[in-house]
């Protein structure tokens, strides 16, 4: 993949613009480093900007900024980019951009990173731009050649035709010359009624191929001459040290060449890697190993001492949050009370794909193969462990089997962890590239996780069943603190991704207090998980205010709307889903013993609305299934309306695992679960009928690989109420029903 | 010296029988499209064929695919209702992150091969071992539909 850029001051003018990475990318001729989707790349002719590259052979090459992790990134960036270029979609190939800040940073970040549902909100008009300037170029390289005014030339599908001289070319055939013209200092943007791709259904994705015929490379699948691989021993507690390390017999096994400790550095964690010639070898190995750990600064609390801790914890004043009117004045005589604490797990983010990275030092200088999610800090982070200059490493991207977040780790902790291990191994004169993997039981257990939270919340009615005062406390650990993100994170010691989703409600409620409480003795690592805050906040609300109607007597269809008169967008869904669910006319009722019951929920999260009906049928045993899902989302403008019904889709799986499933429990500061027998996924037979509305908009597009995910757990615990009349406080369901 | 077939190619080996086929397949093999997810038959990513049945490459040591038939997603296009899945899938465009994939391609090619008109119970029920955390269910279930109806009219 030697890519030759013919033409100099197209070179000068990206050196300018990013002359380090540039060395990389022209001498990038790894064999491993990530293919183009969609075919091999061709030399360019056409380089016009840091995002796209025209061959000679017609290819269409949009370098994709951001991590492919299922979201669909790489068609919506190539979506944004052909559309503007008028390119043919066939013809478009999408690759991974080098980490590489000055050119490819996230603008609503600062560096270059995946997250927050931004990839096509901070880049539509950057990815826009970009077609659009190598489309004036084609068209002033075809007016100079034929000799025509620029105007009279149109571009279509790849094809640049001009009517009257019946002139006509491909973009390969105009990419030298140009590549010659100047790049224009002002394009101008299509007017929406002319796109062709962007909002359209038949765009097929750009890994739909790779990723059905074995091709597509993950973190997993990088093979590199020499590669060692690196299997992990973890110890069982978060703070434990290795004491001493007998590896006699785990050196015996054929095949291993060498273990190595590594120390944590408080954030990553240490322990002991068992480097072989392939992972059965190296996992051979790591069960061979005995290793006494020193666990006297380890953490050593369980889930059921950490939510004693939090229930204390919410009977005392913390930082304020949100503060409207005054809640205890309007508590003191409410003609209706609803008081309820809920209870909140850990979660692991369980990607099929267990963690791993790959990883090549050499003097002074480090190469990454990883699923990369945030290149800036990850960078940061080796360079300062490694003490290089941060430009001294340089990532290649790859597919990355899911994330959900756990990738973007905001301590860089497996990466840290995989370059520490090719360290030892480097100090113990082996030079090979190390690939270190995590089996699944690493994964599940080796922290990280969506923080347990407990909830206190206390509602005050008026006679009129009007919702007139809402006091809610949240107890639970921060994300961000002790992080680099802490300074954008958190204000005033409250850490934004704790309380995010009720501190901003939209509900029009006149006494409003929302407090949190952060604990400081708890280390659990914790990170965000798909959806972040939203993943409790949307929980605790939605069916708090359901609870309210019910209470009232009031249809929460119709609560809601009054609660929502200033909140047009998230109106707009609730009364699409609802009306798509048909809501207000009766369920069709189950067999005999069966109960059936419809619940709603609406909630906004990274400016995305979503609203979502959820039917489940609960039987005379207790166990219950979801039949279907109504999803209604509005997301600004709709990208890849496709990858939307897949987000929203997706989502709602997610969730509904962890709704079903998912917890996390610690005994002794053990993690209990393992794999996916004890961290229970969901399956198949349990995925409902999910159908998806999108809210047709010209709004800035906004993100959608997150906000599906929050609100099937309140849709279904409404449900679930509405069909038996129990409400469940407690995550995840599991067996409350009596099942 | 264990011999195998391998998407119709014959290939020797004498390192430890004892190894996983998927690990065989996929370290010293060199095919990494057969995944990796949990190493104790819960999540199906690692599915192959052996003899055209489905079976988790990750519990089934190399010895036992000695003399047999293995196909893997790399192969499996070779085969009509192997090949008529792929296309259910890129047709909808079932994947996300894709990394379960080519477990639920090798599974549900083993199911229209013993059933060409499967139910959604039936759906559920064979590919209830293969798990994704996408959750990309739903077109699980319609590109096999989707598969089935393609390989009817063929
Ligand atoms: S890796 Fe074999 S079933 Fe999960
Ligand atoms: S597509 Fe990601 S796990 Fe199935």
């Amino acid at each position: 993949m030697d890519h030759i850029i013919v033409n100099e001051s197209r070179r000068r003018f990206l050196q300018g613009a990013g002359g380090l990475a540039l060395g990389i990318y022209l001498g990038d001729a790894f064999a491993d480093s990530a293919p183009a989707v969609g075919g091999e790349a061709a030399a360019a002719a056409f380089e016009p900007n840091a995002f796209l590259r025209i061959g000679a052979d017609n290819s269409v090459t949009v370098i994709a900024k951001h991590l492919e992790m299922g979201q669909g990134t790489y068609t919506g960036l190539a979506t944004l980019v052909a559309d503007e270029l008028d390119a043919d979609w066939s013809q478009v190939k999408v690759e991974a951009a080098p980490a590489d800040v000055t050119r490819y940073k996230n603008l609503f970040m600062g560096i270059q990173g995946t997250g927050g549902s931004t990839a096509m909100a901070n880049s539509h008009e950057q990815m826009r731009m970009a077609g659009a300037a190598a489309r004036a170029m084609l068209v002033a390289a075809a007016a100079q050649e034929w000799k025509v005014p620029a105007d009279g030339i149109v571009v279509s599908k790849g094809v640049l035709h001009h009517a009257s001289s019946g002139r006509k070319a491909s973009f390969g055939q105009l990419a030298g010359s140009a590549a010659r013209q100047p790049v224009p200092q002002d394009v101008k943007l299509k007017d929406p009624q002319h796109f062709t791709l962007i909002g359209k259904p038949a765009v097929p994705r750009k890994d739909s191929v790779a990723k059905t015929d074995g091709s597509a490379v993950f973190t997993q699948d990088v093979r590199l001459p020499g590669m060692l691989v690196a299997v992990v021993l973890h110890p069982q507690r978060f703070g434990a040290l290795p004491k001493s390390v007998d590896a006699s017999k785990a050196k015996a096994v054929a095949d291993v060449v060498e273990v190595v400790q590594f120390a944590g550095n408080g954030h990553y964690f240490s322990g002991v890697a068992v480097l072989a010639k392939n992972t059965w070898a190296a996992r051979n190995g790591r069960d061979a190993l005995a290793v006494e750990w020193d666990e006297s600064k380890a953490f050593k609390l369980g889930s059921a001492e950490i939510m004693a801790q939090y229930r204390e914890a919410a009977k005392q004043p913390g930082l304020i949050a949100r503060k409207d009117g005054d809640v205890e004045a309007a508590l003191a005589k409410p003609a209706r009370l609803i008081e309820a604490e809920y209870e909140l797990p850990y979660l692991a983010h369980a990607a099929m794909e267990p963690l791993n990275c790959v990883v090549e030092l050499g003097d002074g200088s480090c190469r990454l193969w990883n699923g990369e999610q945030i290149h800036t800090a990850d960078q940061g982070a080796v360079a300062a462990l490694l003490g290089i200059t941060p430009d001294k490493v340089s990532i290649t991207q790859v597919y990355a089997g899911g994330s959900f977040g756990r990738r973007a780790n905001p301590h860089a902790d497996y990466v840290l962890e995989a370059v520490s291990i090719a360290k030892a191994a480097r100090d113990k004169g082996i030079k090979a590239p190390v690939k270190m993997v995590w089996l699944r039981e690493e994964d599940t257990r080796a922290g990280y996780y969506r923080p347990a939270f407990f909830h206190r919340a206390r509602l005050a009615l008026d006679d009129h069943g009007a919702l007139v005062a809402w006091h809610h406390r949240i107890v639970g650990q921060s994300i961000a603190k002790g992080t680099p993100f802490e300074q954008f994170m958190m204000k005033d010691g409250i850490d934004d991704a704790s309380v995010e989703g009720l501190n901003d409600m939209k509900y029009a409620v006149p006494n409003l207090q929302v407090e949190l409480s952060t604990p400081d003795n708890v280390a659990v690592p914790v990170q965000w998980w798909r959806s972040v805050g939203n993943t409790h906040t949307a929980f605790v609300k939605e069916t708090l205010v359901d609870e309210a109607a019910v209470t009232a007597g009031k249809d929460p269809l119709a609560y809601r709307r009054a609660l929502l008169a200033g909140a047009p967008r998230e109106l707009g869904v609730l009364e699409l889903a609802a009306a798509k669910a048909g809501w207000g006319k009766p369920l069709k009722p189950g067999q005999a013993g069966e109960k059936r019951g419809r619940g709603i929920a609406v909630h906004s999260s990274f400016h995305s609305y979503v609203a979502q009906v959820a039917e489940v049928t609960v039987k005379a045993d207790g166990s219950f299934k979801v039949d279907r899902v109504v999803c209604a989302v509005d997301c600004g403008l709709p990208i890849n309306p496709d990858v939307i019904v897949a987000q929203m889709q997706g989502g709602i799986g997610y969730g509904l695992s962890a709704a079903l499933h998912g917890a996390i429990t610690l005994e002794g500061g053990v993690v209990q679960q393992s794999n996916f027998h004890d961290y229970v996924p969901l399956r198949i037979e349990e995925m409902p009928a999910v159908e998806v509305h999108i809210v047709p908009s010209a709004e800035k597009p906004t993100g959608v690989g997150e906000p599906g995910t929050p609100l099937i757990a309140p849709a279904l615990v409404n449900a679930i109420a509405a069909a038996t009349g129990k409400r469940i406080r407690t995550l995840p369901i599991g067996g409350q029903l009596g099942a | 010296m264990i011999q195998l077939d391998i998407n119709g190619k014959s290939v020797s080996y004498d390192g430890d029988p004892g190894m996983p086929l998927l690990w065989f397949l996929r370290d010293v093999a060199g095919l990494t499209g057969t995944k990796y997810g949990c190493g104790m038959a819960l999540c199906g990513a690692c599915t192959v064929h052996l003899d055209g049945a489905p079976i988790r490459s990750c519990v089934t040591p190399v010895a036992a695919a000695a003399g047999k038939k293995v196909t893997t997603i790399e192969g499996v296009h070779a085969d009509k209702v192997g090949h008529a899945v792929q296309a259910a899938w890129q047709k909808l465009d079932v994947v996300q992150c894709g990394y379960c994939q080519s477990g639920q391609i090798m599974s549900a090619a083993a199911l229209l091969r013993s059933n060409r008109k499967p139910s959604d119970t039936d759906i559920d029920a064979a590919m209830s071992g293969n798990v994704c955390r996408c959750a990309t269910y739903v077109r699980i279930r319609a590109a096999i539909h989707q598969a089935a109806a393609t390989l009817a009219t063929a």
